[in-house]
């Protein structure tokens, strides 16, 4: 399983920074997407996979007994998927913009802002 | 929220809120200054498993200059923006921003400070945008990308720290690094933050976004920009590899090449541009140079002088970005080769105006002279020639581009301008507007001027500060209870 999930971040990471790498606006902010979600899966990852229940403390005893499953990655997994959905949102409501006001989705023609006038 | 449609009573509501915010962050900062390092565990979790907001001397003095930049910058926005702009909730993100900028300099947990850095970057977002012109577009799209990418990084190397560690509060973090003897993978995930905040701050290669975007919006939305955005980067850097890292000899020299090559491409790129919101971009850069190089000579001497830098800095670089949108609204634009005759029309005007000018370069009695002669003598102490020789550089340029600005701006002849279509010029302004546009600049002068000749007490704070940040066994303590001893 481990493996598995490591492989796929790296392939998300790969093929994230290969399309933000692309000159089209829509294939940057789908590299942006799919870089946001190989983040998840790394903190997924290093946080530690274990098979157990969920930490859930039953009335009684202070702390718990048995194996389970840290609940701290996925906190943050589920915060980062919220901020990131956010994030993403407005970048497709921008491209929009964008292409609407500059008239084109080619990266290299948006340069007006680095002319010296 | 309420008020929509009611841009008058947003106005108002922003220049109080920024008030009572500014009066909150005097009393945190009393608090610490007498009382030392403060502590909140949000909702009564204990530290190292809740968020946690602390607030030592370096927290509160930046808390405080956020609350009197906010207060400064509603003013000036309450004179400067258009009620078509407000309409569209300029001032709820504005306050929004100031929101995640305290945040985050509280954040005493590492990805509660990732989640602060969201909601900067959110609402930046929105402020560089609204508007919609197309330069303000194509800038909000290079900045956009940029700063995602380094929110990812950011959280990439929270990722490998949570997994080297386990555990997010920064004190506990101190600790548990400090255990590990294998620092390799430690020191991998310290470049990852490096390059994540290097984005945000703009230190060389990564400076690409800033001067594409930066004089795109609003000048009242460019002075908190110039202010206080670059600087959450810099102290995100300063907290991280004083508390989280320990710097040792390959981390300074990182820290340190990239202070130079940061002094000498934010200089070099700044002698060229004609824009005066671009050369102002381009001397960010150049001067977030010196508060790295300050920090990457890791002495403590060094340390003092680059905070002392940061808090100069963040004042006169919003105060810098006013200026330059009062003088857009006199001369109808940036381009300096345009501009002229200040000095002969608006001769009190323009010696105001020299105040942020020349305290940016750090001609002795000012403000911007005091850090550097605390870096100089932080270099010699530590044997850093070769930096020292590119701070040098980095001021004597400041002091080349800036006498360049004046004698163009100031004495030169006027040329012929043609502003754009209904362009409304200062004279046209109502009393009213003319006054909110001038009371923060002359405000944020004193301010500096203050910093310049009053210079003992902001010494005397930079070097509380430096000395809390290389001794962090209080901080940790006090994060995590006694128990931790």
């Amino acid at each position: 399983m481990e493996i598995l999930l490591a492989l796929m971040t790296g392939v998300l990471y790969a093929a994230g920074i290969y399309m933000i790498l692309r000159r089209s606006l829509v294939k940057l902010i789908l590299g942006l997407i799919l870089l946001g979600n190989g983040v998840n899966l790394l903190i997924f990852l290093l946080g530690g996979i274990t098979k157990g229940k969920p930490p859930v403390i039953p009335d009684g005893p202070a702390v718990l007994g048995e194996v389970f499953a840290a609940p701290l990655p996925q906190a943050l997994i589920l915060t980062a998927i919220v901020i990131s959905f956010g994030l993403q949102s407005f970048a497709i409501v921008l491209i929009k913009r964008a292409y609407k006001v500059v008239k084109t989705d080619d990266l290299d023609e948006m340069n007006t802002t680095d002319e010296n006038a | 929220m309420f008020l929509w449609k009611k841009v008058m009573a947003q106005r108002i509501l922003s220049i109080i809120g920024s008030s009572i915010a500014l009066i909150f962050s005097i009393v945190l900062f009393s608090q610490v200054w007498q009382n030392g390092t403060m502590v909140i565990q949000a909702g009564n979790w204990e530290a190292p498993y809740g968020i946690t907001l602390v607030s030592d001397t370096l927290s509160a003095t930046l808390v405080l200059l956020t609350g009197i930049l906010g207060l400064a910058i509603s003013v000036f926005a309450a004179g400067s923006i258009v009620n078509a702009r407000a309409r569209f909730g300029f001032f709820p993100i504005l306050h929004f921003l100031f929101m995640g900028l305290c945040g985050s300099f509280l954040a005493g947990d590492i990805f509660n400070l990732y989640v602060w850095f969201e909601i900067i970057i959110i609402s930046s977002f929105v402020l560089l945008t609204i508007g919609g012109e197309k330069a303000q577009i194509e800038g909000a799209v290079k900045y956009f990308t940029l700063n995602i990418l380094a929110s990812v990084i950011f959280l990439t190397a929270i990722a490998v720290l949570y997994g080297i560690t386990g555990t997010l509060n920064m004190a506990d973090l101190s600790l548990k690094i400090a255990a590990i003897e294998d620092k390799t993978l430690v020191n991998i995930c310290a470049m990852i933050f490096f390059v994540g905040f290097g984005i945000k701050s703009a230190v060389f290669p990564l400076y690409f976004w800033l001067p594409a975007s930066y004089h795109t919006p609003p000048h009242a939305v460019a002075a908190i920009f110039g202010g206080l955005l670059t600087k959450v980067g810099v102290y995100a850097m300063i907290r991280v590899f004083t508390l989280i890292f320990t710097l040792d000899p390959f981390l300074e020299n990182v820290l340190m090449g990239v202070a130079m090559l940061t002094l000498f491409s934010g200089a070099v790129g700044a002698l060229v541009q004609r824009n005066l919101q671009k050369i102002f971009s381009y001397l960010i850069i150049c001067h977030i140079g010196f508060m790295v190089a300050g920090l990457g000579m890791g002495s403590t001497l060094a340390l003092t002088g680059a905070i002392f830098y940061m808090i100069h800095d963040i004042v006169v670089k919003a105060n810098l970005f006013m200026v330059g949108g009062l003088l857009y609204r006199i001369n109808g634009t940036s381009n300096i080769k345009r501009m002229g005759e200040m000095y002969a029309r608006y001769p009190l005007l323009s010696l105001l105006m020299a105040v942020p000018l020349f305290s940016l370069v750090g001609i002795p009695p000012l403000s911007g002279f005091w850090p550097k002669l605390s870096l100089i003598l932080g270099g010699l102490e530590t044997g850093n020639y070769v930096l020292i020789g590119f701070i040098l550089f980095g001021s004597f340029m400041t002091l080349f581009i800036i006498a360049k600005v004046w004698a163009e701006v100031f004495w030169k002849k006027k040329e012929v301008t043609n502003p754009p279509a209904n362009f409304r010029f200062f004279e046209a302004h109502t009393q009213r507007e003319k006054i909110l546009i001038l009371i923060p600049i002359i405000f944020l002068s004193i301010l500096s001027l203050g910093i310049g000749f009053g210079a003992g007490p902001i010494q005397a704070l930079s070097e509380r500060i430096s000395g809390e940040l290389s001794d962090v066994s209080t901080y940790i303590t006090i994060v995590l209870g006694e128990k931790s001893n």
